[in-house]
């Protein structure tokens, strides 16, 4: 039988803790205020909701979980939770978080919160996780709503800005994750679920890497453009563009082997950081308020 | 009566016996549960409070 922190665990605090930052950064750059109280309670329905979706991804997820050494130590494999426990408490969790975000906050937020939850249960674990490498490509559009939900609970709607910041996460996702891939591969291959590079091999994984890098940090440089940042979060963002761009390019040109190992390694724990500094930086310039302010302002006679 | 003795036999059998470690595990979680309802209460004052704003004392009496 499991005790509270057994249940706790099932909402997968360590994603948790990204998914409450982006979705900081979404109220914080919207435009138009929002009262602290309702921003927090936004924000803990966005947590609660996640939590409760990473509940049902595990209760749905127990047999695989079960034989991969990353997830063998979650509660329903070893047996502190048993499956039904897990389902009942993600259910309500659901249920809770949306309700309490559309009666306190709104309900396009809690719209888009509820959209979220059943993308990650039933588009990404039940169907897309065990059939397809584009899993993750797909899957990871759950991950990228946090920050589009806080947007909508400050002014009640979507815009184009807050697209921008979904399509951030978005395109960070697949690199992120195939790079875990790459070094995780056989936890993959032995229960069957068809990561790129179990499916189309490392050669081509690190290829896409590559791709995908060289999509994203274009997309980050958006907010710049669009005038929803300024230059600070502009020149900065190239910056570590660079930086995710050269590790990924490493990636790509490493021979399948322990070095391969090492650049994936490497490219993973920086993207981690490079996505956490990207919101970093449009919410420093915010709370500064240099969001408006250009190069021009910034470097005379530009 | 001796229906009655079996109809006990079996309910004692059903019973499930909570060893000292579960109860106290159960004991975790009721005092998890009373707590996160009695957060759910509080927000649900305040952030009502919040909404009415000086709104609560403008109403005529």
């Amino acid at each position: 039988m499991g005790n509270a922190r057994d249940f706790f665990a099932l909402l997968k605090p360590r994603v948790m803790s990204l998914v409450i930052f982006t979705a900081l950064v979404g109220i914080a750059v919207a435009p138009g205020g929002i009262h602290p109280v309702i921003a927090f309670t936004a924000l803990l329905c966005i947590a609660v909701g996640a939590g409760a979706s990473g509940a049902l991804n595990m209760w749905y997820d127990a047999d695989i979980d079960a034989k991969m050494a990353r997830t063998a130590n979650r509660p329903i494999p070893a047996g502190r939770v048993t499956p039904s426990e897990a389902a009942g408490f993600g259910a309500i969790l659901s249920v809770f978080s949306v309700m309490t975000m559309g009666v306190l906050v709104n309900w396009v937020a809690a719209a888009l919160l509820a959209f979220t939850i059943f993308f990650y249960l039933v588009i990404y674990t039940m169907w897309l996780k065990r059939r397809t490498p584009q899993n993750i490509v797909i899957g990871g559009a759950a991950g990228a709503f946090p920050p589009m939900i806080g947007w909508a609970a400050v002014t009640g709607g979507v815009s184009i800005e807050s697209a921008v910041l979904f399509l951030i996460i978005f395109m960070w996702t697949p690199p992120h994750f195939w790079a875990l891939a790459l070094f995780r591969n056989e936890d993959y291959r032995k229960v069957g679920v068809p990561m790129m590079p179990v499916v189309a091999g490392e050669k081509e994984t690190r290829r896409q890497i590559m791709l995908y890098s060289l999509a994203l940090v274009p997309v980050t440089l958006l907010p710049g453009i669009l005038g929803f940042a300024g230059a600070l979060y502009t020149g900065a963002c190239a910056a570590l563009g660079a930086g995710f761009l050269a590790l990924a390019f490493r990636v790509w040109r490493t021979e399948a082997g322990p070095a391969q190992d090492k650049a994936a390694k490497g490219l993973f724990a920086y993207s981690i950081l490079y996505l956490f500094l990207v919101f970093s930086l449009l919410l420093a310039e915010k709370m500064l308020g240099l969001e408006g302010i250009g190069a021009r302002a910034l470097v005379p006679g530009l | 009566m001796t229906e009655e003795n079996d109809e006990g036999r079996r309910h004692e059998i059903e019973t499930p016996r909570w060893t000292e470690e579960q109860l106290k595990k159960r004991r975790q979680r009721n005092l998890a549960i009373a707590w996160t309802l009695a957060g759910l209460i509080a927000l649900f004052f305040v952030v009502t409070i919040v909404k009415l704003g000086g709104n609560v004392a403008n109403r005529p009496i």
